[in-house]
């Protein structure tokens, strides 16, 4: 009998520099085509979500389907807004990055709907654990951007008192956790979150965020089984921009499933959206927050959308993609699909989306002049470098008293 | 001979590794067509294929557990985490499984694993880019630990270890990746073809696992240093211009205590420079030992230089790095034997 030795699959992704760019792998669904279910349907009846892909604004701008969350202009105009000064403030800081005024920055362009929309559709007092690339959720939630431009000058008003690298924001009082330079290890943390606020019988929520590539680590398994044990109030959203650095998502498993079909694997209905259209992100976050608070459980959503821009500005990622990919990208950009939705309602203009983005990028000039006059990271004024001492514990033991005093007396203080 | 920085020089005891040895294959994230994000597996993929330099998805954990497997079905994997900071995942597998096969099954199974990763801060990385995690690591029982100080040592130990039927933990100071650095970070950087140890046999050869080196005999105090500290601590003799023997460990486990002992013997002085925190870093374990061996020689207490018992932070980190004014206060206290 002739046998088959077997051979380690190397899995490719469909396009390397100087290749045309290829998404025929991505499978799509019309505008408007994916049934909505009940938030109480069973998990059964919620496979498809898994399979097919949510979208709401179709090509020509019109919103279709049972999906479409009927917002009103106001509210859109305000994402709209959110979503452009988040592209104005990524561009800004990754030229101060360039110009060396701070250490290092990660853009989240073309991916702004991610965050914003989601922000926009739970409540203020929901607890969100983001990953690195959701400062959308700092901006929808109203954080002043002199505040973020401080942390990542680690000056005087830096709300991390210089201890942290660039983006690694929090928000205690918006309701927002600490950013890790560790992957996925928020992920279970909003579980335990979730199941606290279950403990306590609040109707709060928490939702948490991480790239498709650190699906890949023990954290995400943990905290999709917690959430299934306990079915906890939480939204859990991997967010599938198809690169982690160099590596492509079928390094993380996505060549055979998609992401969010991890979900019913687990027990937790799982929801494929695109990620780039504010609409669907809104509303599939909608419907996963009613199941949270109605006591349903958990949701697993999967946000398919593109890193536009580099891994971070240590990154070049020219080394390993086609340079005109995003512009291949069959969902877009998140941007202008909202603009020409609102210009299809006849509730925006060319001329209004260039005025807005004119007094955004000013606004973040104006920020960016302020947050300077608080220092950088080597030009004063500066912090105490021995406050570095604080926080290690909420009372500074002898030992760390000991080593300030040295410190101290070597700064000549 | 060919000049290397350290980079390069990894990348050559992996190349060589890899051409020697068919059983070697080297894995982690961004390691296979990329490179890797510090370049040191550069090239590798293409000349050895996919199977034999493996693109891994982002688990540390999983990226170890499977080279233990790889290890026990006869292959000799080496796996790079990308910033040690990143190992604590794959912390039970190394602690619990790699160090402890061979022993548990009395010698029946073991995984020749080396598991590599850049560590050390002056990067700006804070504190999740910067840890020295190595007396974690050394304080566990069946892994050898491993740290260079430069490209000749790098890839002579590299190649010991993957060679090596131990499993081992292969620390690479990432601020000396390109040139030897001396603590003084207003300084432009230096190559490491202006140093001696940037000549780089292209071949094989080996720089025994456990052997220290002295990289600058002295009579008057010993300072025990490795990685980076090794030329800060020369940087900080010259600056208080005592007569010191630097000693650069090379091996942490297993320790060269010979080595080390002769030499705070003869001189009665010692000085540990680590840049890892100092509770319960090496640098105590070395103070133990050193008290045990050499008490009766000893002219002054022994002094350690470390890092801050802090995490990292990151715009504070020259503040926090043992530079050479904290090492050179300390030699010049431990001659006036205060």
């Amino acid at each position: 009998m002739a046998t088959r030795a077997s051979r380690l699959h190397v899995p490719h992704p469909p396009a390397r520099p100087g290749d045309r760019p290829n998404f025929d792998y991505l499978k799509l669904s019309p505008a408007g085509s994916v049934s909505r279910p009940e938030i109480t349907a069973p998990l059964d009846s919620t496979a498809h979500l898994a399979q097919e892909l949510v979208r709401v604004i179709d090509d020509e701008g019109h919103a279709l389907g049972p999906w479409n969350p009927h917002l009103d202009a106001a509210d859109l105009q305000v994402g709209l807004r959110h979503m452009v000064l988040t592209r104005s403030f990524d561009e800004r800081m990754q030229r101060i990055q360039r110009q060396g005024r701070i250490s290092f920055y990660m853009k989240s362009t073309g991916e702004e709907a991610v965050s914003i929309a989601a922000a926009m559709a739970l409540r203020p007092d929901d607890m969100l654990f983001p990953s690195y690339r959701t400062q959308g959720l700092y901006i929808a939630r109203g954080r002043s951007l002199v505040d973020l431009m401080c942390q990542c000058l680690s000056n005087t008003h830096d709300m991390c008192k210089g201890r942290q690298m660039p983006v690694m924001y929090h928000w205690r009082s918006g309701n927002i956790f600490s950013i890790s330079g560790n992957l996925a290890t928020q992920f279970p943390q909003a579980v335990g979150w979730a199941m606290a606020a279950a403990i306590k019988g609040e109707d709060r929520l928490a939702a948490s965020w991480l790239g498709e590539g650190s699906t890949a680590e023990a954290d995400f398994h943990q905290a999709l089984t917690f959430a299934a044990v306990y079915q906890a109030p939480v939204i859990l959203n991997v967010v599938n921009n198809q690169w982690a650095i160099s590596t492509f998502q079928g390094f993380a498993g996505g060549e055979h499933r998609t992401f969010a079909a991890r979900g019913p694997g687990y027990g937790i209905p799982g929801i494929r959206v695109d990620g780039n259209d504010f609409l669907a992100v809104y509303a599939v976050t909608q419907w996963a927050a009613e199941r949270a608070r109605r006591g349903t459980g958990p949701t697993l959503i999967e946000h398919v959308t593109y890193r536009a821009g580099a891994h971070s500005t240590s990154d070049d990622p020219s080394r390993y993609r086609p340079k005109e990919e995003w512009q291949s990208f069959p969902l877009g950009d998140p941007i202008k699909r909202l603009e020409r939705h609102l210009i299809a309602l006849g509730e925006w203009s060319a001329e209004r989306q260039e005025r807005l983005e004119k007094e955004l990028d000013a606004h973040v000039g104006e920020c960016w002049k302020e947050s300077m006059r608080y220092g950088t990271l080597t030009e004063g004024p500066s912090l105490d470098p021995a406050t570095m001492f604080e926080d290690v514990f909420k009372e500074m033991p002898a030992h760390l008293a000991r080593q300030r005093r040295e410190l101290k007396s070597l700064l000549g203080g | 001979m060919p000049q290397m920085n350290m980079v390069q020089a990894v990348n050559s005891a992996l190349d060589v590794m890899l051409g020697r040895d068919p059983a070697v294959v080297i894995m982690g994230e961004d390691i296979g067509y990329f490179g890797g994000v510090f370049r040191c597996t550069e090239g590798l993929q293409r000349k050895y294929g996919e199977s034999r330099v493996i693109d891994t998805p982002i688990s540390e954990g999983g990226i170890v557990a499977t080279a233990i497997g790889m290890g026990v079905n006869g292959l000799r994997p080496v796996a790079e985490i990308q910033f040690a900071d990143y190992v604590y995942p794959a912390f039970d597998q190394i602690v619990s499984e790699l160090a402890r096969l061979r022993y548990r099954t009395a010698g029946e199974y073991s995984a020749a694993v080396t598991v590599r990763m850049p560590c050390g801060g002056g990067i700006r990385g804070g504190q999740t880019h910067s840890q020295s995690p190595e007396g974690i690591f050394t304080h566990v029982c069946g892994i050898k630990v491993v740290m260079p100080s430069n490209p000749y040592d790098a890839k002579g130990l590299l190649v010991s270890s993957i060679e090596d039927d131990d499993p081992v933990v292969f620390f690479e100071p990432k601020r000396i990746y390109n040139g030897p650095f001396d603590g003084d970070w207003h300084k432009p950087a230096v190559p490491w073809s202006t140093h001696p140890k940037g000549e780089v046999p292209a071949g094989h050869y080996t720089v025994p696992l456990s052997r220290a080196q002295i990289v600058r005999p002295g009579a008057d105090v010993t300072v025990l240093a490795y990685g980076t500290m090794v030329h800060v601590a020369e940087a900080a003799v010259r600056l208080a211009g005592v007569d010191a023997e630097i000693v650069d460990l090379r091996t942490l486990v297993p320790l060269d205590l010979d080595t080390v002992c002769t030499s705070v013997c003869k001189t009665g002085r010692c000085v540990i420079v680590h840049e890892a925190t100092r509770f319960s870093g090496f640098g105590a374990e070395l103070s133990a030992s050193v008290q045990e061996e050499c008490f009766w020689s000893l002219q002054a207490p022994i002094q350690r230089v470390t890092g801050w018992d802090t995490p990292y932070p990151h715009a504070f980190e020259w503040e926090y790095f043992p530079g050479p004014n904290r090492i050179s206060a300390a030699l010049k206290a431990v001659m006036e034997g205060t």
